[in-house]
């Protein structure tokens, strides 16, 4: 309310601030906004991050505690909501410890595949030539790599540390992202403002990594969203195959592979961390797709609006 | 009218293709003074702009070379200069307006930060202090409300305003030479007539020297000291602007002048054309390279290449029909 205050007091301060337009920035946070799937998801995504890394606080359990005088105990029973595993570990406790990990390799896997791709196809897409020539062919190389063996070797030669895990899945997905940036470079760097740039003498690092990194900005910021997504995936595949995090640490990709012994004797066991994985890639998905309509300034109309549109010229051709 | 600016001295720049080298700039050389203001003009393909990268050393960017000549630039060498060394030229003594202002500015900067950008870079400044010198750039350059402008995006200018923009950054570091590209291509003729009285000011207050390259001779007329006339890649004839306009020598310069409506034509008859088009760099024909579209060619301009032919202190031209006897018999 007091921002709001402000905000009027500023622009009836100075005429002029009245009939400034809003910047970019703030029409696609408008936009943002606006879209309901992608504001529920945001809060979708808020609520596992801050419940997860509350865990501490929320549950007086231990996650790898073992107590065999209450196992398999169904949910809402006491002390346990959703009850307890095989080995009497309290599941809510374990889902809220997954997520740590899950939520923090997502999201560490996307930051750094990013940074790596965007530097690699920015340097490929604007300098081109032989530059090009060679890191796209590193790219197509590492794209023939395979994942799954790749992560089995460094897990055989350097042991199962979580910090691997990561690097390894950084390792192997930045390549979508350099060739994006690198398309899109390829195409800025023949505007006539680089031109303009390198005429007032502005070298060429800071013309890739200011004046033309801004300006493809839009499509990296969607595709480190969606990244974000595959990259819990990622994890939640490679720990099912016993390849990823290992106990006594966890993750919803381990506890989904521990449930499927169990299956039959406590079926909700796969259940949560499923719905878990489920929800937060939904989100992510949800938030990457609204931040691709809110950032496009060309982007189709708003899906609620339309729906609108539609319901009002229904209504009027039917009175 | 002191000393030279800037000299080049046989510059040939081009790039290199399937078909080999296509010279775009074959044999240039061109002096500019301090305070002067040298018009190149031409018609399109004529090699005005690869001269002026070549100037700046940004045909290189774009694929192209500089094969052979000397740029001499306030004594300095450029054209063995690294590129480091030319970035601290470029935009500090040499700067460059483009053609379309609205391409020329980066559409996710403010207007503000791609004037300071040019004051931290070759004045050190911090951003705070070159905002301010951006606001009283903004302010020298003829637009109104600096203070709000620097703070706006260029797609909330109008083309003319875009062009004052890129006037300011090319003047922020008061530099010695001027390039501009066809300023006023890209706008309509009352919004070009203040570009060019902006120039014009700005060049008495600062006293730089402008290297105006344009295809209008209308705009060479109002601005220029003197012209050079290219085509094909070649400086044709050159001379102060009374030289050009009112004793064309080369048949080029007076088709040139012909073209324009109501200039030597009444109202009324037909406009003048050059026949024919300009022709491709890589299908150059022997001799003077204006022949196939010259009134007056003979045998000898098929065969050989005319060189500058002095016609007096000011005023040179490469056509045979000024060879020493032809000029007595022409007077």
């Amino acid at each position: 309310m007091s921002e709001l205050i402000e905000q009027e007091k500023v622009s009836s301060d100075s005429q002029a601030d009245l009939r400034k337009p809003p910047g970019p920035w703030k029409i696609a946070a408008r936009k943002f906004v606006r879209n309901p799937y992608a504001m529920v998801s945001v809060f979708v995504l808020l609520f596992f991050i801050v419940v997860s890394f509350s865990a501490p606080y929320l549950t007086p359990y231990d996650p790898a505690k073992i107590d065999f005088s209450s196992t398999n105990l169904p949910a809402f029973s006491e002390g346990h909501l959703l009850g307890t595993d095989e080995l009497g570990r309290d599941i809510l406790t374990r889902i809220l410890y997954s997520g740590r990990i899950s939520l923090t390799i997502g999201f560490s896997v996307a930051l750094a595949s990013v940074i790596i791709g965007t530097v690699v196809g920015a340097i490929s897409g604007y300098f081109g030539g032989w530059i090009d020539t060679v890191l796209m062919r590193f790219v197509d190389v590492m794209y023939s790599l395979p994942t799954l063996f790749l992560n089995i070797l460094v897990l055989a030669i350097f042991g199962n540390e979580f910090i691997y895990m990561i690097l390894i899945l950084s390792f192997t997905s930045w390549m979508g992202v350099a060739r994006l940036v690198r398309g899109n470079f390829l195409q800025l760097r023949e505007m006539q403002y680089v031109e303009a740039a390198r005429a007032i003498g502005v070298p060429n690092r800071s013309i890739i990594f200011n004046h033309l990194l801004r300006n493809s900005i839009h499509p990296i910021i969607v595709n480190a969203t969606l990244m974000v997504g595959s990259a819990i995936l990622s994890e939640s595949a490679l720990s099912y195959l016993g390849l990823g995090i290992q106990a006594p640490q966890t993750s919803w990709g381990l506890m989904l592979s521990n449930a499927q012994e169990f299956m039959l004797i406590n079926k909700w066991l796969a259940v949560y961390p499923g719905v878990c994985i489920l929800l937060v890639v939904l989100a992510v998905n949800f938030i990457g797709d609204g931040l691709q309509q809110a950032l496009n300034p060309r982007g189709k109309k708003h899906p609620v609006r339309r729906l609108n549109e539609w319901r009002k010229k229904f209504s009027k051709s039917a009175a | 009218m002191a000393e030279k600016v800037l000299e080049i001295r046989g510059l040939t720049a081009g790039f290199v293709s399937d078909k080999g080298f296509l010279k775009a700039a074959d044999n240039i050389s061109l002096e500019l003074k301090r305070g002067e203001t040298l018009c190149v003009v031409g018609e399109s393909g004529s090699g005005k702009s690869v001269t002026s990268m070549a100037i700046m050393r940004l045909i290189e960017y774009s694929g192209g070379i500089i094969a052979d000549g000397n740029i001499v630039f306030q004594g300095e060498e450029l054209t063995t200069k690294s590129q480091e060394e030319m970035g601290k030229i470029r935009g500090n003594k040499i700067a460059m307006i483009f053609q379309d202002p609205m391409s020329a500015l980066n559409p996710v900067f403010t207007i503000g930060d791609q004037i300071a950008e040019s004051l931290m870079i070759h004045q050190g400044l911090s951003k705070q202090e070159a905002m301010q010198e951006a606001i009283k750039l903004l302010g020298h350059v003829g637009i109104p409300a600096p203070e709000i402008r620097v703070k706006q995006y260029p797609h909330e200018l109008s083309g003319g305003m875009c062009q004052r923009v890129v006037i300011a950054i090319a003047l922020a570091c008061k530099p010695d030479l001027l390039i501009a590209d066809e300023p006023t291509t890209a706008l309509d003729v009352t919004v070009q007539a203040q570009i060019l009285e902006l120039l014009r000011n700005l060049q008495a207050e600062f006293g730089m020297s402008i290297l105006l390259i344009t295809h209008d001779m209308g705009v060479a007329s109002e601005m220029a000291d003197r012209i050079a006339v290219m085509y094909a890649g070649t400086i044709v004839e050159e001379g102060t602007v009374f030289d050009i306009f009112d004793h064309p020598s080369h048949p080029y310069t007076q088709g040139l002048l012909n073209s324009i409506p109501g200039y030597e034509t009444a109202r009324g008859t037909e406009l003048y054309t050059i026949k024919g088009t300009i022709p491709r760099l890589g299908e150059l024909p022997s001799g003077c390279r204006f022949h196939p579209r010259c009134p007056h060619a003979t045998e000898k301009c098929k065969l050989l290449e005319p060189g500058a032919i002095q016609l007096s202190d000011t005023h040179r031209t490469a056509c045979w029909r000024y060879n020493e006897e032809a000029e007595v018999m022409n007077r």
